[in-house]
């Protein structure tokens, strides 16, 4: 049998695919990866389905040990690495042998890494997904993070020889980007003229209230027109929502499934990705663009990570989705 | 329905507003429409949430065009209702009132100036509709309790609340699906679980039905509690008319 286990589990690693549709109707979250582009790639140099579940790691990674022959591709923030004592690089296959220890250390830029394992990591399917939702102690491993001694069952080595790298154009400058394309509302009859003025010509801090649920900010208030509640309704990843003290929070993968504070924004689909790789501290700005605007991006970033796929027939999240699909 | 508004939540959702208010009419077209658009299976539509008075419809851009869903969405709005003709199912909650079930059993007493068969009695003779489901996985927002058992939260909340733990904080009446912490007046208890991650249908309600809590004695919790571990039970349903509230 495949297997790895985990000598150290970092700050937060856990196991997280395309996240869990097809249940927010019944309050459940959908969980996921934060950065979903880093997924499809590091699934990329494996050779995998693009949706496999994968590791999330976050800022301070964790220690490895192989008991099989396997091929891994690590991708997302550029975290420095170690096979063994040899440095290994981001963005291209890493050929490893049993016995031989992966060392994750912490990232130059970005916190959250994604590593993939050749033939995916094998752990129950939870209401149709494998990651992992901590609060709720479900999916994933065990539902919970990775612990040290934690052994985890992974997939098959590819019989041909596979090496991958990931082409630069695609991965460059991708975190350095602080101003985040943001379609506006729905609840814009909630704020002033004056409030949706600051909240897109203000920076912004993100504060050290961030993680998968939800990135608090701080920075300008943004005016009410009369108060922050509304009838609770649903939420996306990427909701700006503003509760009455006027400071915005950005909602992530982990959050609950509706809201009761007005809405002033949604960050676009590519640029959620950027975000979700941003510390406390860092400072962002939001930029109005229009819905159509922000599909042309979604589309073309698709294409361009879909296009790798094409050549290995292995194309296959549009079918997925469709799939998803069910009431119960 | 021309009272429908569309708005976005983002690149990926369009939201559906109905009405501006909370209210069972408002709630009924919501869960009606929402099992409408889920029936029509619109490639590219991933899910498709509910809440009070409004829809989420979660869909990917890369597989429907925008414009072309809109005006599917906008064609099952304008197709008939059967309000009239439906009937809804009611989902009998059997609890256990007081004692170690509801430690807060006796504080909504005194502060109601009720005896626990008369809180136990209001809390129970009511069927309450499920607007909309959140919080957490399996959770139900349901309708007003009767205000003479209305109490404030706890000023603490307790750090542990056992699954199936159903309380009261103000006019709200819940069941917890999930150990976690919170502040509700904790008055008793249901053997049923809500949620269950392992199975094939891991939740007990859904938007849209109603629920009935029944009060029953420690002898048929213990009865009932063994048939849920075993996988035996199932609950008692009942159908009602849509559109008459009791």
């Amino acid at each position: 049998m495949n297997s790895m286990k985990i000598l150290h589990p970092g700050l937060l690693t856990t196991v997280q695919d395309k996240g869990r549709y097809g249940y927010q109707a019944f309050g459940v979250p959908v969980s996921g990866v934060m950065d979903r582009y880093s997924m499809y790639l590091a699934n990329y140099l494996v050779g995998n389905n693009i949706s496999e579940a994968v590791l999330e790691v976050t800022l301070m990674g964790p220690g490895i040990e192989f008991l099989c022959d396997t091929l891994i591709g690590v991708t997302g923030a550029g975290f420095k690495m170690f096979l063994n004592d040899e440095q290994v690089g981001i963005n291209e296959t890493i050929e490893v042998k049993k016995w031989d220890i992966l060392s994750v250390r912490s990232p130059g830029e970005g916190i959250r890494g994604y590593i993939a394992f050749a033939g995916g990591i094998d752990v129950p399917v939870v209401m149709e997904s494998k990651s992992t939702y901590i609060r709720g102690s479900f999916g994933g491993y065990k539902g919970r993070k990775l612990k040290e001694g934690d052994l985890l069952e992974i997939g098959k080595k590819p019989s041909k020889y596979l090496f991958r790298k990931i082409p630069s154009e695609i991965v460059k400058n991708v975190y350095e980007k602080d101003v985040l394309d943001t379609i506006i509302g729905p609840d814009i009859d909630k704020f002033t003229k004056d409030g949706i003025e600051v909240f897109l010509n203000s920076e912004y801090t993100i504060t050290g209230q961030c993680d998968r649920m939800g990135y608090r900010l701080d920075g300008n208030k943004i005016e009410h027109a009369d108060n922050a509640d509304i009838i609770s309704s649903p939420v996306q990843f990427g909701t700006v929502q503003v509760p009455g003290d006027g400071k915005p929070i950005v909602l992530m993968v982990d959050r609950q499934t509706s809201g009761g504070y007005a809405k002033i924004g949604c960050v676009s689909s590519v640029d959620l990705a950027c975000l979700s790789q941003k510390k406390p501290g860092d400072k962002i700005r939001f930029r109005e663009i229009s819905v159509e605007q922000a599909q042309r991006n979604y589309r073309l970033m698709n294409d361009k990570i879909g296009r790798l796929f094409d050549d290995t027939n292995t194309r296959t999240w549009v079918k997925t989705f469709a799939n998803w699909f069910k009431w119960k | 329905m021309s009272d429908c508004v569309y708005s976005h939540s983002g690149d990926s959702t369009v939201i559906i507003k109905i009405g501006s208010e909370i209210s069972l009419e408002n709630n009924r077209k919501t869960v009606q429409l929402t099992s409408k658009i889920i029936n029509k299976a619109i490639s590219g539509v991933i899910e498709v949430v509910p809440a009070y008075n409004s829809i989420g419809v979660v869909y990917d851009p890369s597989v429907v065009v925008l414009k072309k869903l809109l005006s599917i969405l906008r064609k099952t709005e304008r197709e008939e209702m059967d309000i009239l003709t439906e009937k809804t199912e009611t989902v009998h909650i059997p609890v256990i009132y007081g004692g170690s079930y509801g430690p807060d059993l006796g504080y909504v007493c005194a502060f109601n100036s009720l005896s626990p068969e008369e809180v136990a009695r209001l809390h129970s003779e009511k069927e309450y509709l499920i607007y909309m489901m959140g919080f957490t996985p399996g959770f139900p927002y349901l309708a007003d309790v009767n205000e003479a058992i209305s109490t404030p939260r706890k000023e603490t909340p307790r750090e542990k609340i056992i699954a199936g733990s159903v309380g009261i904080a103000g006019n709200q009446t819940g069941i917890y699906p999930l150990d976690t912490p919170g502040g509700w007046q904790i008055i008793g208890r249901t053997p049923l679980k809500l949620f269950d991650a392992n199975k094939n249908h891991p939740f007990l309600l859904k938007p849209g039905q109603y629920i009935k809590f029944v009060h029953i004695d420690e002898k048929e919790y213990f009865e009932i509690d063994s048939q849920v571990k075993n996988g035996i039970y199932s609950p008692v349903i009942t159908y009602r008319e849509c559109g008459v509230d009791i």
